[in-house]
């Protein structure tokens, strides 16, 4: 366990100022990657300090903002599961968030560590991707397809804190995951479509949760053929421990018929 | 830093950051609580705050300041007398190594008391984020059933 300090804020703003000003701080929220790293001592560089998040009260809960849906960046995956508006608007994120973890981890795990974390295999961000959400800090709106840069690296600054992330209403998501087991399993592949505008976004495929431009383009003309066929050049799957690049790219095309068709 | 264990108010020492687990364990010696894989995958660990199942492993016990946490050691009734969830663990065989028993007892309660209409196969997903590696779970599943109207 690296011996850290631990800070504890009472606001988003005393956050964000301690964020700034404290040299090798890690943000912490539920804890379900974090603790595991500060355990092991596998964070590089090494941390000197996390910065807790998970009480503040403006990070969490579900809230109409205009004409989107806001989700507050620590609110966790049962929050979001339990919410009425959520279930309502955002059915395929419900049905990612179901997917993470056991309650053990859904009673814990956020939109925002999900985010922060950057997992290619992280199970909500091809939703994310489908709806075209946007990532709010405490400084701008990232547009979630200008989000993620490269494997586990995202276009957040060094000081900059992810508050919540806001939802377009009226899209109907698809979404399926497929692993080892159903419950408490890390994704072979996760797939969300979105079929008006044409959206395709999968995770576990490559360095990085991707949108499927080519198959995209297909499907908004109609082409589902042609959308199963492209999206096998859109991905750049691998063989790792827990599939290989060739059954992820059979099972995406054929998970992608099935979402389409 | 202070927090209520099995209603009881605890007291230890920080860093905040140190695992939940660990100030459990060690500092309070309330060693029912089990450590498995240390990376929320098991659910060996499992403690209630505020009455949610969680992963002990993966809080960082300065988040428990104030709350209410409760382990194994809280799950008996007042005089001592093991619950009805935990005689049913017994009578069905549900325990063989036992390292598992305290997170399964804790996930399990979780789930009688949200509702007592439970079909085998709530009750396998309600389980699903604790392992068994003795793979004892039919007697488990078993005994949490027998718990339900």
């Amino acid at each position: 366990m690296y011996e850290v300090r631990y800070l504890r804020p009472r606001s988003l703003t005393e956050a964000v100022q301690l964020y700034r000003t404290t040299p090798g701080c890690r943000p912490l929220a539920g804890g379900t990657d974090l603790m595991v790293m500060l355990h092991a001592r596998t964070l590089r560089p090494e941390p000197q300090a996390v910065l807790d998040l998970w009480s503040l009260a403006e990070l969490k809960g579900v809230r109409r903002a205009h004409d989107m849906l806001e989700i507050g960046a620590a609110e966790p995956y049962t929050g979001i599961i339990r919410s009425r508006e959520v279930q309502q608007h955002l059915p395929a994120l419900v049905a990612a968030a179901r997917t993470i973890g056991a309650a053990q981890i859904q009673n814990r795990g956020t939109l925002g560590g999900n985010l922060a974390n950057a997992s290619p295999a992280g199970d909500t961000l091809p939703v994310l991707l489908a709806y075209d959400a946007i990532v709010v800090t405490d400084r701008r709106a990232i547009p979630i397809d200008q989000f993620f840069t490269g494997y586990r690296k995202t276009a957040l600054q060094a000081d900059e804190l992810i508050t919540a992330v806001r939802f377009p209403l009226g899209r109907q998501v698809a979404f399926r995951k497929v692993g080892t087991r159903a419950a408490q399993a890390i994704a072979k592949v996760v797939i969300a479509v979105c079929r008006d505008p044409a959206r395709i976004a999968i995770g576990s495929v490559a360095e990085v949760p991707l949108r499927a431009r080519g198959a995209e383009a297909a499907l908004e003309r109609g082409d589902v053929d042609g959308a199963v066929a492209a999206v096998a050049n859109d991905i750049r799957p691998v063989d790792d421990v827990r599939s290989t690049a060739a059954y992820r790219r059979a099972v995406t095309q054929n998970i992608l018929r099935e979402l389409v068709r | 830093m202070r927090f209520t264990l099995n209603g009881r108010p605890v007291a230890f020492a920080g860093p905040g950051s140190r695992r939940l687990l660990d100030v459990l364990r060690e500092d309070l010696g309330a060693t029912g609580t089990k450590e498995g894989c240390g990376e929320g995958e098991c659910g060996a660990c499992s403690v209630l705050i505020d009455g949610e199942v969680v992963d002990s492993c993966l809080v960082a016990a300065g988040q428990v300041e104030g709350r209410d946490v409760v382990t194994v050691e809280g799950l008996a009734l007042q005089d001592g007398r093991l619950s009805r969830l935990q005689q049913a663990f017994i009578e069905h065989g549900a325990a063989q190594c036992g390292i598992c028993t305290p997170g399964m007892l804790l996930a399990a309660y979780v789930l009688l008391q949200r509702t007592q209409r439970l079909s085998a196969d709530d009750v396998r997903e309600g389980l699903a984020g604790n392992l068994c590696r003795c793979t004892g779970y039919t007697k488990i599943i078993d005994a949490v059933l027998s718990c339900t109207k």
